[in-house]
C-alpha cells in the first residue's frame, strides 16, 4: 500500500498502479479515453490530466497524465485544480472539433463514454467554425457497424484488435487529424473477438449491427444478468430485451471468468431466441402432423402417458440448466434419467470430472489461465471450441516476457514500453492438434498429428518431467526432443497450465494431459489443468449423473422403457441418424421439451415450448467447475415456460404431489443442492429470491426506461401491473433504489454520470479486480487432498487404418459448430458450408483440388462433398466440420475412404 | 577560424573516398579509440562538453553513460545516426551527409565503440537521394577498408552499419518515432521512461544521435576535449554549422565558433537583407523555435544565449522574416506543415494544430474574426510542453505564440481589414 494525496486528502492505495487507476478505484471521477483497464496506459488522448505537486510547499505544480504517472508513495495531485480542469475541458473541445455530434441518430447514444466524459468535464460549446473531416465507412461483416466520422482517435480499437486480440486485418491508417481505423478494404473482420470493439470503442464508431436491426437505446432495454449458453466457459453476459424480443448481449464483467471481453459467438449468437424456429405452443401429433394444443390438453395427455412410470425414461441435456435436468430426473427417477450425452462424450466427461476431483491439478478460472506462464495444449482448437479461453491464452504468452519489464522497473500497466521491450518474444505455448489453430501465431512450437499421436506426445512430456511416468515407444527423434522442450518449459514455469478436452473424442489425450499435470506436480510444481466442455452445462449434467444416450437407447431396445421424455436436446446431434431413427421407432411415446425446432421435434408425439436462457432462470456449471446462475431477462410469452416448470406441471398432472413444493426457483435449487451432494454448493451461486436491496427488489430496467405506461396501450389503455418475478430478487420494473446489487444480480452496469459499460469501474472492489462482494459463481471442483491417482498407461501402439484409409477428424468452427448460435442470421452467414478438408499434398496425391467433389465413405454411408485444402492439417487426416453435417456411424474420428466423385 | 566539421569538404562538394579521406587525416580516431577502454572514450566526450546538435542540446557523453555496458549488458546494442532533417529551414546535416560521409561513419564507429554497440543505422531523410547514394558508397568503402564489419582493425570490436532511407515524415526525426519507423511501425513517439538508452530499437539499448553531433567525434578524439572547448566563443563547446535562409543577400551555411551572434551571421556571413527589405524577425533555430526580433540581434547563438532571449538554438539554422513578407502567411505555412506532420497520437497536437491552421488560413484569406486570436492563444497553451506526448507540438506552436506576441498588430490588421495587407489584389 502507498499513500497518495488527492486534492489535499490522504488515501491508501495499492502500489504498482497508475494514478488514474488509483483514483478510479477510489471512486473519484476522472475522465479518460485511451486507457482501458485491460489494455493499460499509453498517454494518447491526454484526457486524464491532473495537477501534480512536488511536495507540500509546491503550489504551482505541473500537469501530468494520471494514466502515465505511477501512484508512488507520497504523490500529491489535484483533480479539481482549475488549470487541470480547464485542460481536460479543452481536450473534449479538441476531440469535438471533428465529431459529427449526431447523438440522436447514433447507436452509442445514451451509453456513450464520449457523452459521459463531455458532461464530466463541463465542455458545452465548440468554438470552431470550420468544416469537419469526413471518412468512408466500411462494410465489416454482418455483426459490426462502422461509422468513422465519430472517431476521436483514442487508438483503443487498434490496440485491442491487434495487440490484445492478435488480429491482423485492422489497423490505424494515415496520420494527423485524419487517422483512419479500419480494414485496408471493406470486408468481414476476421478476428473472433471483433465484437468487443463495440465496447472498447468509447464512441459510436463500432456498434452492434445485430442491435441496429431492432434498435433500442440502453435506457429502454430491460436487462437480465445471464450466462452465455454457447460454449462451456460460462462467460457472464447482460442481455437486453424490449417488446418481447431479445435485442443484444453485452459483456457482464466477472473478474475471474470473462473479465471485459466476450467472443463473437457469445455476443451475437443470441438471435436464436427471436428466430422463426422458436417453439411457442404445445404441439401434439395428430394424423402424423404436429398440431397446436392447449397447455391443459398437453398436460392431460402427459398424465396419460405417465400412467406406468416404470416404462418412462428421461433424457436430459448438456444445454439445459441443472434445475431442468434435476426436475426431469425427479420426474422419471434417478435410475431412469440419462444425461443426454453421447456415449463417448459421457465417458470423456466422466473421466475429466474424475481427474479434476482427484487432482493434483486444479481447474483454473479464465483469469488464472490468462496469468499462466507456460502452456501446453493437447488436442484442442481452443479458439473454435472454447473461444474466450483463446483470448486468455493469448495474454498468457506475455507473462514470461513481462518479467523482463519488471527487472527494468517498467510498470506492467505502461503498455507500450512493455511491448517494445518484449518485441516478438512470447510463450512458452505449445500446441498439439491435428490442424492449424488460430493461436499458432503466438505458439512457441506446434505439433500436427492424429489424436493418438497427440496423446503419445503428451505421455512423452509427462515421462520427461518425471521418470516415474510411463514412457511411450516408437517416437521419432524430433518428437522426443519436442517433448523434452515442452517438459523443460513447463517445469521452469511458475504457473504451468495444461489445456485439453474431449474435442477429438480421445480418452488417451485426456489421460496424457492428466499424466503431464501429475508429473508436473511430482516435479514440485502446482499445475493447472483446464479441460474444455462442449456445452454450457456438460459438466453440470454429468455431475447430476445418469447413463448416456446409448444406455437410453438400450433401455428402449430391451423393452424396459417405452416412453421417453427428452429435455432440450436434439438427439440427431449426438448419434447417427440411423441409431436415433431406430430409437424413435422403437419407443412408443416421445415427449420433447425444447425452445427451438430441431429434427428431433419431427419425431415427437408431444412437444412443449421451453423458455430459452433469456426467459428463464437456472444454474449452469462451466468447464472450470463454476456454478453460475442466469436470470430471466423478460417473462416468457404465451405458453412458453421454463423446462423445470413444465416438468413440475407434468408431475402435478400425474399426481406427483411432491412437485407442489417447486413454486419458485429457490425451491428447485434447494432440491438440487440437497439431492446431489456434488452440487450442494449451487445454492450459493447467487442470493435467493428473498434478497432485498435496501428493502426493494432490483430493477431490471434503467430508471429512465421510457414508455412504460404506453407500450402496451394498443392492448389495454390501463397500464398493466408489471409481471411478478417469484424466482429472483430482480423485478420486471424500473422501480427500485440505486445501489450496487450482489455481483451475480447486476442486470446492467450504470452509475450516475457513467452511462456506458465503463461504469463497471464503479462496481469493482478495485479497477480490474473482483466485483464488490466477490465475483459471481461458486466453484464446485477443488482437487482432493488424497493421494493422486496412479499414472495412466499409454496404449502400446497408435491406432492405424488399413491402406487407403483416411482418419476423419472433426474440425470445429466458432461460427457453425454450436447448435443454437447457428440460428442467429449473422452467425449463420459466417458459418462454413460442408466440406472435407485435406492437406494439399494429400489432395495432390489423390488428384483433387480445392472444390473438387469427392465421395467420402465411412462405415456404410457415403456422402459427396467439396474438398477444402487445409495446409495445416496433418498428413493422412481428413477433416469434417463439426456440428454442421449429420453424424455418421459412431462419430469422429473414424477411418474413411475418399475418392473422386 | 579552424575548420573542423567542414575540413574534409571539397569545393565541389564531392566527398573524398575512403583512401583520400585517410590521406587527409581521416579515420585516425578509430585506432585511437579502439586502444582505449570504451568508458575512456565516453569520458573524453563528456569532458569535451559536446551537446547534441539535433535540437535538444542534451550533453552527448552523459547520454552514453545511461547505456548499460559490460558483460551483462543486453545485446545487440544499437547506434542510430539521425539524418532525417525535415525541420523546415534546416539543411546543415545534408552538407555533412553529401560531402563528408566518412567523417560521419568515423564518428559513428567511435560512438558505437564507446557504448559497445553491435549495429549502427544511418536513418536518412528519404528525399536526400544524393546523400543516400554517397553514404551507401562510403559505408561499402569503410567495410572494405576494415573500419566496419568483424574485428575492426584487429581490436575484437565488430560493428555492422546500414543506411536506411526514411519513408518521409517529420516525426521520423523524433528519436523514438525514428525507432518505431526503423522497426517498421507507425512513426509515433514512444513513452519515456524507459529511455532508448535502456530499451530502444527492438527493445535493446540504443543511442540516437544527430549527424552533426556524431561528425564532431573524430576531432574530439584526435585533438582532445580542451581543444574542442577552445574552438567556441561561449560556454557551449565546439563549432556549429549555422544556416541562414530568407530574403538575405547570401543565404547559406557556415561553420563558425559556437556562440557567434545573430548579427554577425546575418550581416557578415549572409550579407544582410536584400536591397529594399528590412529585417523584422528571425526564427533562430529552425521552424520550431520562437521568433526573435531586432532587439535580439546581439544574442549569441548558443544554447543558453538563445534560451535567455526566449527562443531555442534548435538546429542553429535561422529563417529570416522581412517586412515584405506577411508574418501571418509565414506562420500559416509553418502550421500547415506541422499540422500535416502531426503523427496523430495526442489530442492537443492533432486537433489543435489543424484547428490553428484553419484559423490562420481564414485570417490570411480575409475571413478572420476578433476571437480568433484568443483561440490561437488557447491552442498555443494547449500544446505546451508536458501537455502533449512529444516535442513536436510544443515546437510547432513556438513560431505561432511568438508571432502573436511580436506581430500582433499584423494579425489584427488582417482581421480588421478582412484582407491580407501584403496581398495586392
Ligand atoms: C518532431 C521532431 C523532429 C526531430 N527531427 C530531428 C531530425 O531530423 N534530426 C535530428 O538529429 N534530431 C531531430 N529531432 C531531435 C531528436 O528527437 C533527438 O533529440 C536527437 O536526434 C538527439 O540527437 P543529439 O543529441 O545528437 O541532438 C527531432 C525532434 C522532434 C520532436
Ligand atoms: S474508432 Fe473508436 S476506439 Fe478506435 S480510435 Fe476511434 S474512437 Fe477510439
Ligand atoms: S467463450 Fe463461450 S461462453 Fe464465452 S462468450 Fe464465447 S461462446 Fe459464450
Ligand atoms: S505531439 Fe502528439 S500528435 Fe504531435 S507528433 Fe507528438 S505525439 Fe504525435
Ligand atoms: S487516459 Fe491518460 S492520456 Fe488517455
Amino acid at each position: 500500500m502507498t499513500k497518495i494525496f488527492v486534492d489535499g486528502k490522504a488515501y491508501e492505495v495499492k502500489a504498482d498502479q497508475s494514478l488514474l487507476q488509483a483514483c478510479l478505484s477510489l471512486g473519484l471521477n476522472l475522465p479518460y479515453f485511451c486507457w482501458h483497464p485491460a489494455l493499460g496506459s499509453v498517454g494518447a488522448c491526454r484526457q486524464c490530466a491532473v495537477k501534480q505537486f512536488r511536495d507540500e510547499k509546491d503550489t504551482r505544480g505541473r500537469l501530468v497524465m494520471s494514466c502515465m504517472t505511477p501512484a508512488a508513495d507520497g504523490t500529491r495531485i489535484s483533480i479539481e485544480d482549475a488549470e487541470a480542469a480547464a485542460f481536460r475541458k479543452g481536450i473534449i473541445e479538441g476531440l469535438m472539433l471533428n465529431h459529427p455530434h449526431d447523438c440522436p441518430v447514433c447507436d452509442e447514444g445514451g451509453e456513450c463514454h464520449l457523452q459521459d466524459m463531455t458532461v464530466m468535464t463541463g465542455h458545452d460549446y465548440r468554438r470552431t467554425r470550420f468544416p469537419k473531416r469526413t471518412f468512408h465507412n466500411q462494410y465489416l461483416g454482418p455483426l459490426i457497424n462502422h461509422e468513422m466520422n465519430r472517431c476521436i482517435q483514442c487508438y483503443r480499437c487498434v490496440r485491442y484488435y491487434r495487440e490484445y486480440a492478435g488480429g491482423h486485418d485492422f489497423d490505424a491508417f494515415s496520420s494527423r487529424s485524419q487517422v483512419y481505423f479500419g480494414r485496408y478494404q471493406d470486408g468481414v473482420l476476421e478476428n473472433e473477438f471483433a465484437g468487443n470493439l463495440v465496447e472498447i470503442c468509447p464512441t459510436g464508431v463500432f456498434t452492434d449491427k445485430t442491435l441496429k436491426r431492432h434498435y433500442t437505446r440502453k435506457w429502454d432495454l430491460q436487462f437480465g444478468p445471464s450466462v452465455c449458453v454457447h460454449c462451456g466457459l460460462g462467460c457472464n453476459i447482460s442481455a437486453g430485451e424490449r417488446y418481447g424480443t431479445l435485442r443484444r448481449i453485452v459483456n457482464r464483467y466477472n473478474g475471474e471468468v470473462n473479465g471485459y471481453f466476450l467472443c463473437d459467438r457469445g455476443r451475437f449468437g443470441y438471435e436464436f431466441v427471436n428466430s422463426a424456429e422458436r417453439l411457442k405452443q404445445p404441439l401434439q401429433r395428430q394424423d402424423g402432423k404436429l398440431q397446436p394444443i392447449s397447455k391443459a390438453r398437453a398436460l392431460e395427455a402427459l398424465a396419460g402417458l405417465l400412467a406406468d412410470p416404470k416404462k418412462v425414461i428421461g433424457i436430459g441435456s448438456p444445454r439445459a440448466s441443472l434445475e431442468a435436468n434435476y426436475a426431469l430426473r425427479a420426474l422419471v427417477g434417478a435410475d431412469r434419467f440419462y444425461t443426454g450425452l453421447s456415449a463417448s462424450a459421457a465417458r470423456l466427461t466422466a473421466v475429466a470430472l474424475e481427474m479434476l476431483r482427484r487432482g493434483p491439478a486444479r481447474t483454473p478460472s479464465l483469469g488464472e489461465i490468462e496469468r499462466a506462464d507456460a502452456v501446453l495444449i493437447l488436442g484442442e482448437d481452443v479458439t473454435n471450441v472454447a473461444p474466450r479461453m483463446a483470448l486468455a491464452l493469448r495474454q498468457s504468452v506475455r507473462q514470461q516476457p513481462m518479467r523482463k519489464a519488471d527487472q527494468l522497473k517498467i510498470p506492467r500497466w505502461l503498455d507500450h514500453p512493455v511491448r517494445e521491450l518484449a518485441q516478438d518474444q512470447k510463450g512458452p505455448l505449445y500446441i498439439a492438434t491435428p490442424a492449424a489453430t488460430r493461436l499458432d501465431d503466438v505458439a512457441t512450437e506446434t505439433y500436427r498429428a492424429a489424436p493418438d499421436k497427440i496423446a503419445r506426445l503428451g505421455y512423452a512430456v509427462a515421462h520427461a518431467l518425471d521418470a516415474g511416468a510411463p514412457d511411450v515407444a516408437g517416437l521419432s527423434e524430433a518428437e522426443r526432443s519436442l517433448a523434452a522442450r515442452i517438459a523443460e518449459a513447463l517445469k521452469s514455469a511458475e504457473r504451468p497450465l495444461v489445456v485439453s478436452g474431449p474435442s477429438l473424442n480421445s480418452e488417451a489425450i485426456l489421460q496424457a494431459a492428466a499424466n503431464v499435470a501429475r508429473a508436473l506436480s511430482a516435479a514440485g510444481r502446482a499445475p493447472s489443468l483446464s479441460l474444455t466442455a462442449p456445452e454450457c452445462n456438460t459438466l453440470g449434467v454429468t455431475m447430476i449423473g445418469g447413463g448416456s444416450l446409448a444406455d437410453a437407447f438400450q433401455a428402449v431396445k430391451s423393452g424396459s422403457a417405452d416412453t421417453v421424455i427428452i429435455l432440450e436436446n436434439d438427439l440427431y446431434r449426438r448419434a447417427s441418424a440411423r441409431a436415433v431413427d431406430e430409437f424413435f421407432s422403437s419407443a412408443r411415446h416421445i415427449v420433447l421439451l425444447d425452445s427451438v425446432t430441431t429434427p428431433t421435434v419431427q419425431k415427437a408425439e408431444l412437444v412443449l415450448p421451453a423458455a430459452t436462457f433469456a426467459e428463464s432462470d437456472g444454474t449452469l456449471v462451466s468447464s472450470e467447475g463454476r456454478a453460475q446462475r442466469f436470470f430471466e431477462v423478460y417473462p416468457p410469452v404465451g405458453e412458453i415456460q421454463s423446462s423445470w416448470r413444465w416438468l413440475r406441471d407434468i408431475m402435478m398432472a400425474a399426481g406427483r404431489r411432491e412437485a407442489a413444493a417447486w413454486q419458485d426457483l429457490d425451491a428447485v435449487v434447494a432440491s438440487v443442492s440437497d439431492g446431489i451432494p456434488a452440487l450442494a454448493a449451487v445454492a450459493q451461486a447467487a442470493p435467493s429470491a428473498s434478497f432485498r436491496l435496501a428493502g426493494a427488489k432490483i430493477p431490471r430496467e434503467p430508471h429512465r426506461y421510457s414508455g412504460r405506461t404506453a407500450m402496451l396501450a394498443n392492448i389495454n389503455v390501463s397500464e398493466p401491473k408489471p409481471p411478478e418475478d417469484s424466482d429472483s430478487s430482480l423485478a420486471f420494473s424500473m422501480e427500485g433504489v440505486f445501489a450496487q446489487p450482489p455481483a451475480s444480480l447486476i442486470p446492467f452496469f450504470w452509475s450516475p454520470g457513467w452511462n456506458s459499460i465503463q461504469s463497471v469501474n464503479k462496481f469493482q472492489e478495485e479497477i480490474a479486480g473482483p466485483l464488490r462482494g466477490g465475483d459471481p459463481g461458486v466453484r464446485l471442483l477443488e482437487p482432493s487432498a488424497a493421494e493422486p491417482r496412479a499414472y495412466f498407461t499409454p496404449a502400446s501402439e497408435p491406432t492405424s487404418g488399413s491402406a487407403g484409409e483416411w482418419l476423419l477428424v472433426p474440425l470445429y468452427h466458432i461460427f457453425g459448430s454450436e447448435e443454437l448460435s447457428r440460428l442467429a442470421p449473422g452467425i449463420a452467414e459466417l458459418s462454413p458450408q460442408p466440406y472435407v478438408a485435406l492437406n494439399p499434398e494429400d489432395a495432390n496425391a489423390l488428384g483433387v483440388q480445392e472444390e473438387t467433389s469427392v465421395t467420402l465413405s465411412l462405415e456404410s454411408v457415403s456422402r459427396t462433398l467439396p474438398v477444402k485444402l487445409m495446409p495445416g492439417l496433418a498428413r493422412g487426416l481428413a477433416g469434417l466440420p463439426a456440428g454442421i453435417l449429420p453424424i455418421e456411424g459412431s462419430g469422429l474420428p473414424a477411418w474413411s475412404r475418399i475418392s473422386r466423385a | 577560424m579552424e575548420k573542423v566539421l567542414t575540413r574534409y569538404i571539397q569545393p565541389d562538394g564531392v566527398p573524398l573516398d575512403a583512401r583520400a579521406y585517410e590521406q587527409a587525416g581521416g579515420y585516425q580516431s578509430v585506432p585511437k579509440a579502439l586502444k582505449m577502454a570504451p568508458k575512456e572514450v565516453t569520458e573524453i566526450v563528456k569532458q569535451s562538453n559536446l551537446r547534441g546538435r539535433g535540437g535538444a542540446g542534451f550533453p552527448t557523453g552523459m547520454k552514453w553513460t545511461f547505456v548499460p555496458t559490460g558483460p551483462n549488458a543486453p545485446h545487440p546494442k544499437y547506434l542510430c545516426a539521425n539524418a532525417d532533417e525535415m525541420e523546415p529551414g534546416t539543411f546543415k546535416d545534408r552538407l555533412l551527409l553529401e560531402s563528408a560521409p566518412h567523417q560521419l561513419i568515423e564518428g559513428m564507429i567511435v560512438a558505437a565503440y564507446a557504448i559497445e554497440a553491435d549495429v549502427a543505422y544511418i536513418f536518412v531523410r528519404g528525399e536526400y537521394v544524393l546523400a543516400i547514394e554517397r553514404l551507401q558508397k562510403a559505408v561499402a568503402e569503410a567495410y572494405n577498408a576494415g573500419y566496419l564489419g568483424q574485428n575492426i582493425l584487429g581490436s575484437g570490436f565488430s560493428l555492422q552499419m546500414y543506411v536506411h532511407a526514411s519513408g518521409g515524415r517529420y516525426m521520423c526525426g523524433e528519436e523514438t518515432g525514428l525507432l518505431n519507423a526503423l522497426e517498421g511501425k507507425r512513426a509515433n513517439p514512444r513513452t519515456k521512461p524507459p529511455f532508448p538508452q535502456v530499451s530502444g530499437l527492438f527493445g535493446k539499448p540504443t543511442i540516437v544521435q544527430n549527424v552533426e553531433t556524431l561528425s564532431n567525434l573524430p576531432h574530439i578524439l584526435n585533438h582532445g576535449p580542451e581543444w574542442f572547448k577552445g574552438l567556441s566563443k561561449s560556454e557551449d563547446a565546439g563549432t556549429k554549422l549555422y544556416g541562414v535562409s530568407g530574403k538575405v543577400k547570401r543565404p547559406g551555411l557556415w561553420e563558425l565558433p559556437m556562440g557567434t551572434t545573430i548579427r554577425e551571421l546575418l550581416e557578415e556571413h549572409a550579407g544582410g537583407m536584400q536591397e529594399g527589405l528590412a529585417f523584422r524577425g528571425v526564427l533562430p533555430g529552425g521552424a520550431s523555435t520562437d521568433f526573435l526580433t531586432a532587439q535580439h540581434l546581439d544574442v549569441k547563438m548558443d544554447f543558453g544565449g538563445v534560451q535567455k532571449a526566449g527562443s531555442r538554438l534548435g538546429t542553429g539554422t535561422m529563417i529570416v522574416l522581412d517586412d515584405r513578407t506577411c508574418p501571418v502567411g509565414m506562420v500559416r505555412n509553418l502550421e500547415h506543415f506541422f499540422a500535416q506532420e502531426s503523427c496523430g497520437w495526442c489530442t492537443p497536437c492533432w486537433s489543435g494544430l489543424s484547428w490553428a491552421e484553419q484559423i490562420l488560413t481564414s485570417i490570411e484569406e480575409g475571413r478572420g474574426r476578433p476571437e480568433d486570436l484568443e483561440e490561437l492563444e488557447f491552442i498555443c497553451k494547449f500544446c505546451a510542453p508536458g501537455n502533449t506526448f512529444c516535442a513536436l507540438a510544443p515546437g510547432a506552436v513556438e513560431p505561432l505564440q511568438s508571432a502573436l506576441k511580436y506581430f500582433r498588430e499584423d494579425f489584427e490588421r488582417h482581421i480588421l481589414a478582412q484582407h491580407c495587407p501584403w496581398r495586392t489584389h
